[in-house]
């Protein structure tokens, strides 16, 4: 467990980033998480953070798959927004828990 | 200990030789495992996992109830293997393998392909295969990128931190 300023406010994170507590997630925040992770932010990724955040704090454990087929984003989109790693990248944007599927 | 950070895995080449469901699973489960991490990935297809990515078969792959000591019947007993030579057992098995892996949302192989290519995974089929079946480039999956040489698989692979994986 680790603390980390993000838009001023002091954050717990764990120790490879994500936000140990999703209500400690502001916009602002995401905007500085994603700027670690070399992503600038549009409406078109915000769309994508909201759905996530939406979904998983309704409890629903949430694959590239389901958001692929989502109608917020298609795969290919989700790779585009999010290169690399996308469920990471944008669970760790979104200030929800390191995603644990292996689909 | 080393670092986990120090060597990342940065490509993986993954070669399907089968076409049982378990194992075709398995090298599809791991190369879209890799495209979700960031890493490159390529899944090479020969032999009998050809038919994983041909029209014609892979919406039909079976698991083998016939010298197969993993299988067991729903209560846990062995599936004995004299059961397994009997007309239709092999498509019961596999029809009920499948609907198993459907309650669990694993996606179907022609699914599987598409999370792969949209992610920027690679898949390729083996060459002398494809010719030793007497196949055409038509009747494989559209996600098919080529039909390449053994040879051109290990200039794909060429890099640091490459692995290759054969199921």
């Amino acid at each position: 467990m680790a603390q980390k300023v993000y838009a001023g406010k002091t954050i717990s994170v764990t120790d490879d980033g994500y936000l140990t507590d999703p209500n400690q997630w502001t916009k602002d925040i995401a905007v500085e998480i994603a700027k670690e992770e070399g992503i600038e932010l549009t409406d078109k990724h915000f769309a994508v953070i909201e759905y996530i955040r939406e979904k998983t704090l309704k409890g629903d454990a949430l694959t590239i798959r389901t958001i692929g087929k989502s109608d917020v984003i298609d795969t290919k989109g989700f790779y585009e927004l999010f290169p690399g790693a996308p469920l990471k990248k944008a669970s760790r944007i979104a200030g929800i828990a390191k995603p644990t599927s292996c689909v | 200990m080393a670092n986990v950070q120090d060597h990342p895995i940065k490509k993986v080449m993954i070669i399907c030789s089968k076409a049982n469901i378990e194992d075709v699973y398995a090298a599809l489960v791991m190369t879209n495992g890799a495209v979700m991490e960031g890493i490159e990935a390529k899944l090479f297809f020969t032999f009998f996992g050809l038919d994983a990515i041909t029209k014609k078969h892979m919406k039909k792959l079976h698991t083998a109830p016939v010298g197969n000591p993993g299988l067991r019947m729903p209560g846990g007993l062995p599936f004995p293997t004299l059961l397994g030579i009997l007309p239709g057992v092999e498509a019961g098995v596999s029809a009920m393998m499948k609907s198993q892996m459907e309650k669990v949302d694993i996606p179907t192989v022609d699914e599987f392909l598409e999370l792969i290519t949209a992610g920027g995974g690679e898949i390729y089929a083996c060459k002398l295969a494809v010719e030793m079946f007497g196949l055409k480039k038509e009747d494989f999956s559209e996600h098919v990128k080529d039909i390449i040489t053994i040879g051109q698989l290990y200039e794909l692979a060429a890099g640091e931190g490459t692995q290759i994986i054969f199921v």
